[in-house]
């Protein structure tokens, strides 16, 4: 009797849990692939970007930079909903695994420098992320 | 010129996190609500809810001081100090969105910021 009532209470929690890790994942993703495409497309831009907004627009609509402002649209939606379903808190640590994925990729496509302190900043974003990863992601009644 | 940017990008950044969260949690989008032939309506929806349309402008700010940011500093720097935010939002969840911060999520916040204050360097 008791088993049978602590069943139905227990499923829809790990479905909530199963599809807030599902989004944080989608929004790792189109964040890191967002950021690399424009960055790309900053570095390999023919002209410098003025201070007109003219030079902006034609940046904007270069073949990398409107591949990544397009990841980067599909990232802020999914975010938004996330949000939703994650406290604002949760959130932010729990995807700043994207700023670890981006110095990675900044080191081997762009050949930047990373000197042994940005490694250890990487680190110390990796720990902070799992500390707070390991927490319960949302802590308000509205969110579910 | 590249800290200012920095400013620029944290400040309206922490502003468009807020409301958006505020926003988002007031009324949450459900999974079904992702599926394509309801995809449409979602969006719509949420074009029409003021915070997120003003999130949405802040956001824009951080987004074109981020380009102007890329064109004068390396990708490894520009998007790790923009982590400055975390801590400054962490803060505001707990104040503002009345969020239960742990202490495991204040040591999280806190080894992020040691990690952008070492990125920085």
């Amino acid at each position: 009797m008791v088993a049978e009532d602590v069943k139905p209470a227990h499923a829809p929690v790990r479905r909530v849990d199963l599809k807030t890790k599902v989004l944080t994942a989608f929004v790792i993703l189109t964040n890191v692939l967002g950021n690399f495409s424009m960055s790309w497309g900053m570095k390999h831009q023919a002209t410098q970007l003025a201070d007109s907004p003219l030079a902006y627009i034609q940046t904007i609509f270069s073949p990398w930079v409107l591949l990544g402002t397009t990841l980067l649209i599909l990232w802020l939606l999914s975010r938004m909903t996330l949000l939703g379903w994650a406290d604002l808190s949760y959130v932010l640590p729990v995807t700043s695994i994207g700023y670890v994925i981006t110095a990675f990729l900044g080191k081997y496509f762009f050949a930047e420098q990373i000197t042994w302190q940005r490694w250890l900043g990487t680190l110390a974003i990796m720990i902070g992320m799992i500390l707070v990863g390991l927490t319960k992601s949302n802590t308000t009644e509205q969110a579910k | 010129m590249k800290w200012a940017m920095v400013a620029m990008i944290v400040g309206s950044t922490v502003l468009a996190d807020l409301l958006q969260s505020f926003e988002m949690k007031r009324h949450v989008v459900n999974v079904e609500d992702l599926r394509p032939g309801r995809l449409g309506r979602m969006l719509s929806g949420l074009a029409h809810r003021g915070p997120l349309v003003l999130a949405v402008f802040f956001m824009a700010i951080s987004f074109f001081a981020f380009m102007k940011l890329l064109s004068v500093a390396d990708l490894s720097f520009a998007v790790p100090v923009t982590a400055a935010s975390v801590v400054i939002e962490t803060i505001l969840a707990k104040l503002v969105l009345k969020e239960k911060v742990s202490l495991a999520r204040w040591a999280g916040a806190c080894f992020v910021a040691a990690g952008v204050a070492l990125l920085a360097v």
